[in-house]
């Protein structure tokens, strides 16, 4: 049988710039500031983990694969 | 069946956290949210009363006192300063006397004052709920998702609430702040749990928050609650909260099944 990984039970913060119930904007603007971060810093960069968890904390797989794809063809919509 | 439930309301000792026959009141409390729509609702009943009972004894002694064989004469009063000031000022008070603890409800409902402690996903399909935890995992693969399906109607077993019960129940910790993501994949939904009091619309493109912290561990029941298709009486929702630390070790050993 496989280790049992320790959960900690933490998530993104809130963020004061999103203070609505609409959070769509705040997903759509981490996975921004990830992919520029680590554009800037390099695939793997410790400083970048707080974006990746926002983004993959709020934002539906569906959406993070789409854009992924979008990217891939150039079509995405983000300054990216 | 009307016995049946009122035993249920007040002879049981178990909390009433799905919907029964014949129900005419909320399900039990389980978030200070729901505990605030509560007593708001027996506020705004006890203004309610007393206007119904005013209003009532007006009518009945209008037709009472007022008709062709008590009163052959009619009087002719078309103006009154003074009553036309008392019966604008006076709804207006008993108005604003329900607008304050609205208000302070509705807002203290839509504030996040605390960093929640885990972001769960509830992603509304044509007819199942995905749930995602999204919180564990280092890539973008790997998140822990599971599908929610609902219990066919002639599949449930004993003890099963019929067209309520889900293959694969949300698990979430108790006394825990929770942020709920709402968001569907096709057709608008709505993620609704009666008991902690939430009623979230799942939007197209668009990703809903709502905050909840459940007081208490138990099972609850919920229901679509936008029409979404044929099979919109068919996508129940069931939470069930536990402790912080079996939380953790089923979240643990969900993590496990999914990479094997
Ligand atoms: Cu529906």
């Amino acid at each position: 049988m496989a280790e049992k990984p320790t959960i900690k039970v933490e998530t993104t913060p809130g963020d004061w710039r999103f203070p609505s119930a609409n959070q769509t904007k705040r997903c759509f603007t981490c996975y921004i500031e990830y992919n520029k971060c680590i554009e800037a810093k390099g695939e793997g960069s410790d400083e970048c983990t707080k974006y990746a968890k926002c983004y993959r904390s709020l934002c539906p797989g569906e959406w993070i694969e789409r854009w992924k794809e979008q990217r891939a063809n150039g079509t995405f919509a983000g300054p990216l | 069946m009307i016995l049946r439930s009122l035993e249920c309301r007040f002879l049981t000792i178990a909390l009433c956290d799905a919907a029964e026959p014949w129900q005419l009141g909320s399900q039990d409390a389980a978030t200070p949210m729901m505990q605030g729509i509560i007593d708001l609702h027996h506020d705004i009943f006890f203004f309610l009363i007393l206007i119904l009972v005013f209003v009532s004894r007006m009518l009945v002694r209008a037709l009472w006192h007022f008709n062709e064989q008590t009163n052959p004469i009619p009087q002719r009063i078309v103006h009154g300063t003074t009553i036309e000031i008392i019966r604008t000022i006076f709804p207006s008070v008993i108005l604003l006397f329900i607008a304050i603890p609205s208000f302070a409800l509705l807002y203290s409902m839509d504030g996040v004052l605390v960093d929640p402690a885990i972001t769960i996903k509830a992603i509304g399909h044509q007819w199942y709920r995905t749930y995602e935890y999204s919180d564990y995992n280092s890539s973008d693969e790997q998140s822990l998702t599971f599908d929610s399906y609902t219990i066919p109607e002639d599949d449930p077993e004993l003890g099963q609430s019929r067209l309520l019960e889900v293959d694969n129940r949300v698990v979430v910790p108790a006394k825990t702040h929770l942020r709920m993501i709402v968001t569907p994949a096709d057709v608008p939904h709505s993620w609704a749990v009666p008991s902690s009091g939430v009623k979230c619309d799942a939007v197209p493109g668009r990703s809903n928050l709502t905050s909840i912290s459940v007081q208490r561990e138990g099972v609850y029941y919920g229901q679509c609650s936008e029409i979404c298709g044929t099979n919109h009486a068919f996508t129940p929702i069931v939470v069930e909260a536990v402790t912080l630390k079996d939380y953790a070790d089923w979240v643990s050993n969900q993590l496990i099944l999914q990479t094997n």
